[in-house]
């Protein structure tokens, strides 16, 4: 199976392509310039957002403060347009770096109609934007990943060396779904990279609890798959890293399982109180690895950002936000003549 | 006209499709190189290469899951689920996810899979392999459930559902595969999905019915002609969406309903056909609604005395339909 598979690919793809390593280097100034900008604009929409529910002006949110490194390099080094991309909900950076415009993010939070996910029936940043490859579908932690290798073995059938890039936390490692996944692509030699966000917690339960493992990647020797665990609030590793896993899967050489270690900055929703499952300790600690203020002091440190850059980024950010808070609160509910639209095609 | 038995049926419905459209491909255990444990898919892997034929490990939900990945992503698969006793783990995958992508995307995405599954008892398959699991399914908007029972049934729907734009769960009584015979015809033909079949016209009883009772119903029917009681024998073919146009004007016309299934009884098919009917026809009934269903035990027995208390037979209906007639 898996050597028709690779046959077909090698068949399939111009051959220019083959082994060609990275489109750009992950530490062009340029490149790392960008990557902070989004990460930045990620997070002052999602503090915007958290501010919001705060106020009982959103409804819900599970913030991705603390992930944004390893959500936005890793879009970053995979192809917009082409590559697919499952998420969970948990990945606004994704979102910000595909290109969903605040506007768009925030009909979401607020429920409201034109929101371009779901039309507003699903939590906010849940559905899908075909158009941007980007799928996000379900509450259920894992049922994105045997979906994201159906969808990998669909690029294959159909000649494509596309690959699909699969987000889930630690808590979803635990699943049948995880390992079924993990399985059925190693098996078929399937383009897909297996991104685990572990912030250490599946909501209150500890990664000690959850596994008699210390790392989800080390499950990757049992799929015979490889398995990396990395720093997730550092850019760099997580662009090559997910770079080197993309080169692979177009070329026929299967699947990856990256394991990107993080801090969830926040409590698992707007609804969690982490106070009563972690130390006040650690959740000083938790809030201090922030990757954008890590990667920031990095880009200053090395001249590539000014402090005058720095705040234009800010400044347009925020202005982006204000607008897109505006237009959210402005914009109408969705017409409830649409409630029984699309359950089955209408043809 | 050729005779073929159902199995042949689905088989040719699956080969035919995949001919015609190589978006179309099938997954499942052991139907490659074994040609499926019914042999559904005898010759496919020749046919159509392992790309489009693939063997999969013991792993319903991710076979589920692929499929509708797939399906996202334009593909049609095709399911195989080796008997429908293990249908369970794709629970999560179908009812949690495949029936409401088209919803719950406001229609960005939709999933055109077919999930096939050998159903039903009588046939000495004990606990783990005779069940009927279609309630679950049926119960669930954003997918179609389909039930047929003969072979130009069986080709024509599966036919359609192959082609249908929405997640189609099919399901095969697996002691019709080769105890029943028919014609199908040479030429490609389909059937649509939620249309129920009237089998056999009659104005003194209605009989509701699909899958293998279908064939005790007709059975029953048919001798009861002899005994001036006319029957008429509906298939519903189809169990979401429900047909109940047909069912109102037959028990318009008749007066008299029975509901026949080998489902257990409560909260089954027949509850809701027995709802629709009270719902529309009351005053057109000339006496209760009857079903006549699987008993209330947890699953079916292997050992054959036992197995046999659970399946209706001939008798069973006759004896049903006497009583309304008699009513």
């Amino acid at each position: 199976m898996a050597m028709v598979f690779r046959h077909c690919i090698i068949q399939l793809m111009p051959k220019q392509k083959i082994g060609k390593v990275g489109r750009e280097k992950p530490n062009s100034s340029d490149r790392l310039l960008e990557i902070y900008s989004t990460m930045a604009r990620s997070r002052l929409l999602d503090e915007r957002v958290w501010q919001l529910n705060r106020q009982g002006r959103a409804a819900l949110v599970a913030s991705s403060q603390g992930h944004e490194a390893l959500q936005v390099a890793s879009v970053y080094a995979l192809q917009k347009g082409k590559d697919l991309f499952y998420t969970y909900y948990r990945d606004l950076a994704v979102m910000v770096a595909l290109g969903v415009t605040p506007r768009e993010i925030m009909l979401g939070y607020m429920a409201k109609s034109g929101e371009p996910m779901s039309g507003a029936r699903q939590f906010p940043t849940q559905g899908a934007m075909p158009n941007l490859g980007l799928v996000n579908l379900s509450n259920v932690v894992a049922t994105q990943l045997p979906q994201a290798v159906g969808a990998a073995l669909a690029c294959v059938q159909k000649g494509s060396d596309a690959v699909v890039a699969v987000y889930f936390g630690d808590g979803a490692s635990s699943t049948g779904d995880c390992h079924e996944a993990m399985n059925f692509a190693s098996v078929h030699k399937l383009p897909v990279i297996f991104i685990c966000e572990n912030n250490g917690y599946a909501i209150s339960v500890p990664l000690e609890k959850q596994m008699a493992v210390k790392n989800v990647s080390v499950r990757g020797d049992s799929y015979n798959m490889p398995g990396f665990t990395i720093d997730g609030t550092n850019v760099v590793e997580v662009f090559k890293t997910v770079s080197d896993a993309a080169n692979r899967a177009r070329i026929g050489e299967g699947p990856t399982l990256i394991e990107g270690m993080v801090e969830r900055n926040l409590p698992h929703t707007g609804d969690d109180d982490d106070r009563r499952y972690r130390s006040e300790d650690e959740i000083v600690k938790a809030k201090e690895k922030n990757p954008v203020r890590i990667l920031r002091e990095l880009l200053k440190k090395d001249n590539i950002l000014t402090n005058e850059v720095d705040l234009e980024i800010n400044k347009a950010a925020k202005i982006s936000i204000d607008d897109a808070t505006e237009y959210g609160e402005s914009a109408s509910y969705p017409d409830p003549d649409e409630f029984y639209d699309h359950v089955y095609s209408q043809v | 006209m050729k005779e073929v038995n159902v199995i042949e049926a689905v088989r040719q419905a699956m080969y035919e499709e995949m001919d015609r459209d190589q978006d179309v491909f099938i997954l499942g255990e052991d139907i490659g190189v074994r040609g499926g444990v019914f042999l559904a898919t005898d010759g496919f892997l020749e046919a159509f290469g392992a790309h489009r034929v693939i063997d999969t490990p013991i792993s319903e939900s991710a076979i589920a899951g692929v499929a509708l990945g797939a399906a996202m992503q334009g593909m049609r698969p095709i399911v195989e689920i080796e008997f429908a006793d293990f249908i369970w783990p794709v629970f999560n995958q179908i009812l949690g996810e495949a029936a409401r992508i088209r919803y719950g995307t406001n229609g960005k995405l939709h999933a055109p899979l077919v999930l096939r599954a050998p159903y039903g008892g009588g046939i000495r398959g004990g606990l783990y392999h005779s069940q009927s699991p279609e309630a679950y399914f049926a119960h669930t908007p954003g997918l179609k459930v389909v039930a047929p029972s003969t072979p130009f049934d069986a080709k024509g729907l599966l036919k359609s559902a192959i082609r249908d734009n929405d997640p189609v769960v099919f399901l095969e009584h697996k002691k019709t595969y080769r105890l029943v015979k028919g014609n199908i015809p040479k030429e490609e033909y389909t059937i649509p999905i939620g249309k129920a079949d009237v089998k056999i016209e009659g104005g003194d009883v209605t009989v509701v019915t699909y899958g293998l009772m279908l064939h005790h119903c007709v059975e029953a029917a048919r001798i009861l002609k002899d005994n001036n009681i006319d029957v008429e024998v509906i298939d519903l073919r189809t169990l979401r969406p429900i047909d109940h146009e047909t069912l109102i004007k037959s028990v318009t016309k008749t007066g008299k309903a029975l509901i026949v299934h080998e489902d257990t009884l409560a909260l089954g098919i027949g509850a809701e056909i027995s709802a629709i009917l009270s719902e529309n026809v009351f005053e057109y009934l000339d006496a209760p609604i009857k079903r006549l269903a699987g008993p209330e035990v947890p699953a079916m027995p292997f050992s054959p005395t036992l197995e046999n208390e659970f399946m209706i037979n001939s008798e069973d209906i006759i004896n049903a339909l006497k009583e309304l007639a008699e009513y």
